[in-house]
């Protein structure tokens, strides 16, 4: 009795304060935008805010749980765990049902149920246990092929599933590992090229090789100020393009394009550079030179492969995505619906239960992904600033409190529940405003649908519960 | 700061980095950019039209003209139907399955959820048909709009036709939308503002499969339609249809005008057609035919028809040189067979001294040759030039060289030259005369005067000096009548002149005075009139006569063309009496019957078909 009263007494009550206030704003805006005159019941389980007040009431319950259960139990179990949804993963690929495309999904009556949700939390404990081992070390090969094997084999599976959302999620375990001392290079190689391949789709040739060239120059001054290598890069890269265009002039000989002129011309003038670099002994320039050799050659590669490669169904929606093309009943429309939503909120919101584009139906999905849009239109600029700054609050919380415990598996564990957060923070609420891939992840806590509910507390209150074990270690 | 301290705040910094784009992004979306309040309000708002019906036009004694009847758009809804028996509903309609397949296949291009019209303006009868068997036809149904009906085929010119918008009126006045109906010509045209009434609308919100939701703001922003207003016109339909009879095998048109009030009573152009030809699914079939025949049915002669006068204006020069001193009703002038100068001479056919009652009697064309170059030569007014601007202004008071009425939009001007045209065509190299300018002593030359101006003068000679402006309109319900209307108009010559031509008028009407159209006497009519041939380069001349009576106290004024109707007296003159007698007695007295027998019989349209009797469809 009296180690139960310790355990709620360590538990971090303002996060659990935020998580409840923000399934209720959730829950407002889900009865919001399925209301209707006829079924104004707030507990009709026939209606999805009935529902939802149901699964919250249960997650809260799951929390109770979860709190009471030894928090070496999640240590121990972990790999257990692990494994068990592993299987999970690997059973729904032959009796799950598909919905909108993926096969992900496992329905019991009128409960439908998504392993892959729970792979996540699966993985985080894994993850967790692999890295807090003895004899773990990033530098051993070892090490390194059982993280890449803890992190691919739900995400193959999942991909098998045909659901590459849910898998892109698992990028997220950069950060933690990050954390924990994998070189800071790979997280940002993963951003740079992210950034390029964006950009590649998105800006001229010449205007991205320009900005390359930048940043090149940008980070070589960073390192050591050499303007007469720099100057001489740039000599070659004129002096080829010239070479290039007077060629075409003498011999009328007509190249496939501009951009293969400049392709080449950058090409040379980098491993000029290189050259260059051996010869003044300077290993920073060639590093460089390198990153811009491979980041011309990844973006032509990408406008090749997205002109020849792609379906034109999946160029429509990267293009979408992009802003390249406007299109409001095609490929966009959901987005552009969405847009319209947000948009029309204006500063104060249309107010509780007035919102006329998600109540009419404009937007898609509006109780699930895009939820978002009904805080957007309902209660405005100040809405989701509120909304925004209280994800932003509680990931920044989680990440203060991972630091401060004291075990790798639970510090580890921490920063991963506070990166999936933001990830699907920031996937979802970018997919409503344009900034984001449309892939079908969910707003934790707002989103109707208890699978993601459980979800997100089950992952939470465990961090609570690990947490709340440190304080009691302490008296 | 030892490295995991960097590490932690390295992500920390990234996370609100992505925080604080995403914040200006909402910013930038929510409270900058208003494009995205307007498009949803485009998402929700539907507004439904609720058209109000075009008012009645009635005839100066109170006979409806112009009614609506319903008329009914199928539309489709192409989300709501089912597979439907295609040839049935096309059987029904009686229209072609091709066309309506591809009626559909755009509405389901359009939208799914929207209405698209599939096929226009179906009669009441086919409406009453195919509503039995609607419930076989699930997604379509009916929107009802009016079409305007005729109780008389007559006076089509007069009032003209109703028809959609098209793009240049939307643009320029934001009250009509694409698919709305509105006066094309004619009446129509110029009372659309009060005939129309005004639109009703009811905003709605839908949801996005355009199923309403309910009223918008409680309806505050909704308004009622207002019907149009009727309209009474001066037309005497009884006298029309005489006229239209009249003509109907010959090209022309007739205007008759009540003098003391500018009411016109009956404007006649031949060939027309019958107003219900343009009406609804009508206008598909005749519009084409109508454009293409070479009669120029759609062509209004009455106020298009631009004609030299002929002798009809010779009034105007004898008043001019009258005003002008330049004449006196005593003053003679010899004609030797016509006007003679040097090699010169303007045919005539008189060997007799002519003063001014007989000259008109008999239409001397020596006489106003003479009256004409004396008004151009005259000392006073310094050079020919100035003699003719001063002539000029003086034809221009009668109402010519523009036009007349305010309601026809389609009138044209006439043309009576400047005095500039004539310096840069038969005056640029040589000093102005008066002899080159003489065939305008005729009527003929370069002046052109439209039936309605023609029409207007002799009112002017009826009212002995001024005018009412033409005008059908009598009452608008619920509305003032232009003041416009009821000001007189005085021309630039003193009225006591005009007593002093009328005596010649009336002589043309007299056989005793060997008059021009004594042959179109009514007895017991004292009328006036004036006969006239008006040169056409394209054929036979065309017959004009004007006329007013009685002559004391004149209730009509009239002018007649019958295109290639030669002479005056053959056809216009004729023509114009047994109007005026029918106008004012109600009837064609016995001897005359023959009379008004030739005038419907003759055939001038057809001439190598003398029976063939082109009637109206």
């Amino acid at each position: 009795m009296r180690q139960q009263q310790n355990i709620w007494y360590n538990v971090d009550w303002l996060t659990v304060f935020i998580i409840l206030l923000m399934m209720l704003l959730g829950w407002l805006n889900i009865y919001s935008s399925v209301f209707n005159e006829e079924h104004s019941s707030i507990f009709d389980l026939s209606q999805r805010y009935g529902k939802q007040l149901l699964w919250i009431g249960l997650s809260f319950i799951i929390g109770v749980i979860i709190i009471n259960i030894d928090s070496k139990f999640f240590v121990a179990f972990s790999y257990l765990i692990y494994g068990f949804f592993i299987a999970l993963l690997v059973i729904v690929l032959f009796f799950g049902k598909e919905i909108n495309g993926a096969r992900s999904w496992f329905v019991i009556g009128s409960f439908a149920f998504q392993p892959s949700e729970f792979a996540k939390f699966a993985t985080a404990l894994a993850l967790a246990k692999l890295i807090s081992s003895y004899n773990f070390n990033f530098s051993n090969w070892n090490s390194q092929l059982k993280l890449l094997a803890v992190v691919s084999i739900p995400v193959l599976l999942i991909i098998l599933q045909n659901d590459v959302g849910s898998a892109l999620v698992f990028m997220v375990f950069l950060i933690p590992l990050f954390r924990e001392g994998l070189s800071g290079l790979i997280l940002f190689f993963v951003l740079f090229f992210v950034l390029v391949f964006v950009f590649s789709l998105v800006i001229e040739p010449l205007v991205l090789l320009l900005l390359l060239l930048a940043f090149a120059f940008v980070i070589y001054l960073a390192i050591k100020k050499s303007w007469r290598s720099i100057g001489f890069g740039l000599l070659v890269l004129i002096g080829t393009s010239l070479l290039v265009w007077l060629y075409t002039l003498v011999f009328k000989k007509v190249f496939p394009g501009f951009y293969y002129i400049l392709f080449r011309a950058s090409i040379l003038s980098g491993m000029a550079m290189i050259l260059l670099s051996f010869y003044k002994r300077k290993p920073q320039l060639r590093l460089i030179s390198s990153i811009f050799i491979i980041s011309v050659l990844f973006s032509f590669s990408v406008d090749f492969a997205f002109e020849n490669i792609l379906g034109s169904h999946q160029q429509d929606r990267i293009n979408n995505l992009l802003g390249l093309e406007y299109d409001p009943l095609g490929a966009g429309y959901n987005v552009n619906q969405s847009k319209i939503a947000i948009g029309s909120g204006g500063f104060g919101g249309k107010g509780f239960l007035k919102g006329t584009q998600t109540k009419y139906d404009f937007v898609p999905e509006q109780s699930t992904d895009f939820i978002f849009c009904t805080v957007g239109e309902e209660w405005g600029f100040v809405g989701t600033t509120v909304i925004l700054c209280l994800f932003f609050f509680l990931v920044v919380r989680l990440i203060l409190l991972a630091e401060k415990q004291r075990s790798v598996f639970s510090r580890f564990y921490g920063y991963s529940v506070a990166s999936v957060l933001f990830f699907h923070v920031a996937v979802n609420i970018g997919m409503t405003i344009g900034l984001a891939p449309v892939i079908g992840i969910p707003l934790p806590f707002f989103s109707y649908g208890g699978s993601s509910l459980w979800f997100f507390s089950i992952l939470i209150f465990v961090f609570l519960r690990l947490d709340a074990n440190r304080l009691d270690q302490l008296h | 700061m030892d490295r995991n301290t960097k590490r932690k705040n390295i992500i920390i910094l990234l996370f609100l980095i992505v925080g604080f784009i995403y914040l200006i992004k909402l910013f930038s979306l929510q409270v900058l950019n208003k494009t995205y309040k307007h498009s949803a309000t485009r998402n929700v708002l539907r507004e439904v039209i609720d058209f109000p019906s075009r008012g009645l036009i009635y005839d100066r004694n109170g006979e409806l003209l112009v009614y609506n009847q319903a008329s009914y758009d199928l539309l489709i809804t192409p989300g709501e139907t089912s597979p439907f028996d295609t040839t049935l509903l096309c059987s029904i309609l009686e229209i072609n399955k091709h066309d309506f397949i591809g009626e559909v296949k755009k509405a389901h291009k359009y939208s799914r959820f929207k209405p698209s019209i599939v096929v226009k303006q179906l009669s009441s009868e086919k409406y009453a048909l195919l509503q039995e068997k609607m419930y076989k036809f699930p997604g379509f149904y009916f929107h009802t709009r009016t079409l305007r009906c005729y109780n008389h085929n007559n006076a089509a010119h007069v009032l003209g036709y109703v028809g959609e918008v098209n793009n240049s009126v939307i643009q320029k006045d934001n009250y009509y939308k694409q698919g709305d109906y509105i006066g094309i010509t004619g009446l129509e045209r110029a009372y659309e503002k009060e005939l129309r009434g005004e639109k009703g609308v009811s905003f709605f919100l839908v949801d996005v499969h355009n199923r309403i939701k309910g009223s918008y703001e409680n309806g505050r922003l909704d308004t009622n339609s207002v019907k149009g207003k009727n309209i009474h016109i001066s037309i005497d339909t009884e006298l029309q249809a005489y006229g239209e009879k009249l003509m109907q095998n010959m090209a022309g048109s007739i205007v008759a005008i009540e003098p003391s009030t500018g009411e016109i009573l009956c404007m006649v152009s031949s060939p027309s057609y019958n107003p219900e030809q343009l009406v609804g699914r009508n206008r598909i079939s005749y519009f084409p035919k109508l454009v293409a025949d070479t009669l120029l049915p759609l062509f209004n002669r009455a106020v298009q028809a631009q004609y030299p006068p002929g002798s009809t204006f010779k009034m105007v020069h004898a008043l001019i040189g009258l005003h002008e001193n330049i004449i006196t009703p005593y003053t003679t002038f010899h004609c030797a067979m016509g006007y003679h100068v040097g090699n010169f001479s303007q045919a005539c056919h008189h060997n007799r001294d002519f003063r001014l009652s007989g000259s008109i009697a008999q239409s001397c064309n020596a006489y106003y040759t003479n009256v004409f170059r004396k008004i151009l030569d005259e000392p006073k007014f310094g050079g020919t030039k100035n003699g003719y601007e001063i002539w000029r202004n003086h034809v221009v008071s009668f109402g010519f060289s523009r036009k007349v009425t305010h309601e026809l939009h389609e009138e044209l001007n006439g043309f009576i030259p400047t005095s500039d045209y004539f310096q840069n065509n038969l005056f640029r190299y040589s000093r102005w005369r008066s002899l080159p300018l003489v065939s305008i002593a005729i009527g003929q030359g370069e002046i052109l005067t439209t039936p309605i101006q023609m029409a207007n003068y002799t009112a002017i000679l009826a009212n002995r000096g001024y005018y009412y402006t033409p005008h059908f309109i009598m009452e608008i319900e619920g509305d003032e009548v232009d003041t416009l209307y009821k000001e007189k108009h005085f021309t630039s010559i003193d009225t006591v002149h005009y007593e002093k031509i009328i005596e010649g008028m009336e002589w043309v009407m007299d056989s005793e005075k060997e008059g021009t159209a004594a042959d179109s006497r009514i007895p017991g009519i004292a009328m006036c009139g004036k006969t006239g041939t008006a040169e056409n380069p394209h054929g036979p001349e065309h017959s004009t006569f004007i006329a007013f009576a009685p002559k004391e106290k004149p209730v009509i004024a009239i002018s007649v063309y019958v295109e290639n109707g030669k002479w005056g007296n053959l056809y216009a003159a004729p023509i114009a009496s047994l109007i005026v007698e029918k106008y004012i007695t109600g009837d064609i007295q016995k001897s005359r019957k023959n009379l008004e027998k030739r005038m419907m019989e003759t055939n001038l349209l057809y001439p190598d078909k003398p029976n063939y009797i082109r009637y109206k469809e």
